[in-house]
């Protein structure tokens, strides 16, 4: 099987230093929606700056590299046992470069590993067999201030009023946000997760966030409640960095799972504006990046 | 924009206000969640016994923090091999976490200013009256803008805590900052929340 180590090491190197352009995009245009002279415009035009520099010298857009999360889709044919231990040996590598902050602590004993490796599961690495040909890793760099502000509710939420139904799941997200205030870097975008346990729901609602910005979901109720939200949480005035200001969320992306009958669990996950996500394609000897 | 150089005299504190711009500009150390426990346990309230080279580290530190400041900073360093060191990516991360720790620890030890996100509580906010002192909110996520304004890293304490924990003496030039809380009481961040709470309470009245 071929070895993907090194370029696996460039798909970290993007990721870490160089925004997709949809969420550059999203943050540009936000800029225009705050006060000239604002600490919430100066946060937005800092961001901008640092983007540019952070692709232009190869250095990590934010100093808290994540966790890494990838998403591996494999045709037949590929050993996921030496594909997640060259994705381990880039991760090193990576983290040698200085792509990556030595990023996983043992909670037991206080110690980081130096390497990013910890145990089995950091990074973490799902795989999924695909038809076709093409193998596709995906990576998402996740950041602790921001998982630190998502939220899970199991509903009926008295205390918000929030019944187990979209109505209801509208309450517990505003809250989520509201709760979060500016400590998951805002603006950040929200993926949204209804029903599952609550290990898969939290799960999906970091998947969903491996869409591009405003994609929104097929059925039409929810993405009418992704936009509302979007709208609603930005009425909240948090603003970047909870400076106050107009632009708190950039996008809402929601998705829907089976429960069992006795739960009914809605997973926030508030993804920071260093929204870092990137994806390599391996079509025959090809490898594409975007 | 106003430029202010460590170390911090108790009139340029006192004359910083909510809302004001900064340009800090001298020595600073970082330090976070290890480092904020381990001083709280160590010299301030005396549950664990020093260790190693912690009474070395405490002398040094009651010089390099009078009257300076506290970067709360897990940086992403070059050199490591060399200890030829760079700050590489060097944000703010989440304040919040020192909460049960921040205000002790700037009485302990004279500490002028706090530099963090996210802004933190009440009980910060106390001290930043009694110290006194201010919190700088310095802008989350840009990590290589900011690495930018450290132009010497000067050494390191604790490499035990690991490198983003490690307390990194660093020397800036016009790393820029807003006062969200000042050593008067004021607090941006209690603003907002209350702003935002309010509008919360009449979006959750609303029919779907």
């Amino acid at each position: 099987m071929r070895d993907l180590t090194k370029e696996i090491v460039e798909l970290i190197r993007r990721t870490s230093s160089s925004l997709p352009p949809d969420v550059e995009k999203r943050l540009r245009e936000s800029i225009e929606k705050e006060e000239p002279g604002s600490a919430a415009r100066g946060a937005l035009e800092t961001i901008m700056k640092n983007i540019e520099l952070s692709r232009a010298n190869s250095t990590p857009i934010c100093q808290d590299t994540g966790t890494p999360i990838f998403q591996v889709h494999y045709p037949m044919g590929w050993s996921t046992i030496q594909l997640k231990k060259q994705i381990r040996a880039a991760m090193e590598e990576a983290t040698k470069r200085s792509f990556m902050r030595p990023n996983a602590v043992d909670a037991i004993y206080d110690k980081n590993t130096g390497n990013n490796l910890g145990g089995d599961d950091f990074p973490y690495i799902h795989f999924e067999e695909t038809e076709g040909d093409e193998l596709v890793i995906e990576l998402m760099l996740k950041g602790g201030g921001c998982e630190n502000v998502g939220r899970q509710y199991s509903l009926p939420d008295n205390s918000l009023g929030a019944g187990r139904d979209l109505a209801g799941v509208r309450k517990v997200v505003l809250d989520a946000v509201q709760k979060a205030q500016g400590q998951g870097c805002a603006p950040g975008i929200l993926g949204v997760s209804i029903g599952g346990d609550r290990g898969s729901s939290y799960i999906k609602s970091k998947e969903v966030l491996f869409s591009e910005m405003g994609t929104r979901n097929k059925d039409p109720k929810l993405a009418e409640l992704e936009e509302r939200l979007t709208k609603e949480s930005n009425e909240m005035g948090i603003g970047p960095m909870g400076f106050g200001g107009k632009t708190t969320v950039l996008d809402t992306k929601i998705t829907g799972l089976s429960r069992l009958p006795a739960s009914y669990f809605v997973s926030v996950s508030y993804m920071c504006w260093a929204y870092r996500r990137r994806k390599m394609t391996v079509k025959g000897e090809e490898i594409i990046y975007d | 924009m106003k430029h202010i150089t460590t170390p911090i005299s108790d009139e340029a504190i006192r004359d910083l206000k909510v809302g004001d711009s900064v340009a800090l500009t001298g020595m600073m150390v970082t330090g976070r969640d290890a480092a904020h426990k381990w001083m709280i346990e160590t010299f301030i309230k005396k549950t664990r016994l020093p260790q190693g080279d912690d009474m070395q580290v405490y002398e040094e530190l009651k010089k390099l923090l009078n009257g300076s400041v506290i970067y709360h900073c897990g940086p992403v360093v070059g050199g490591l091999d060399t200890k030829e060191y760079k700050f590489i990516a060097a944000g703010p991360t989440t304040s919040i976490r020192e909460e049960p720790y921040q205000a002790d620890v700037m009485k302990h030890f004279n500490v002028k200013g706090v530099i963090g996100k996210g802004g933190m509580g009440a009980k910060t906010l106390k001290g930043c009256q009694e110290t006194p002192g201010v919190y700088f909110h310095a802008i989350g996520g840009a990590a290589s803008f900011l690495a930018q304004t450290v132009t010497k890293v000067h050494g390191v304490f604790k490499m035990e805590f690991g490198v983003p924990e490690a307390m990194w003496v660093i020397e800036v030039k016009e790393f820029p900052v807003v006062v969200t809380m000042d050593s008067h009481g004021g607090s941006q961040h209690t603003v907002v929340d209350d702003a935002s709470k309010k509008v919360l309470d009449g979006l959750l009245e609303k029919p779907y």
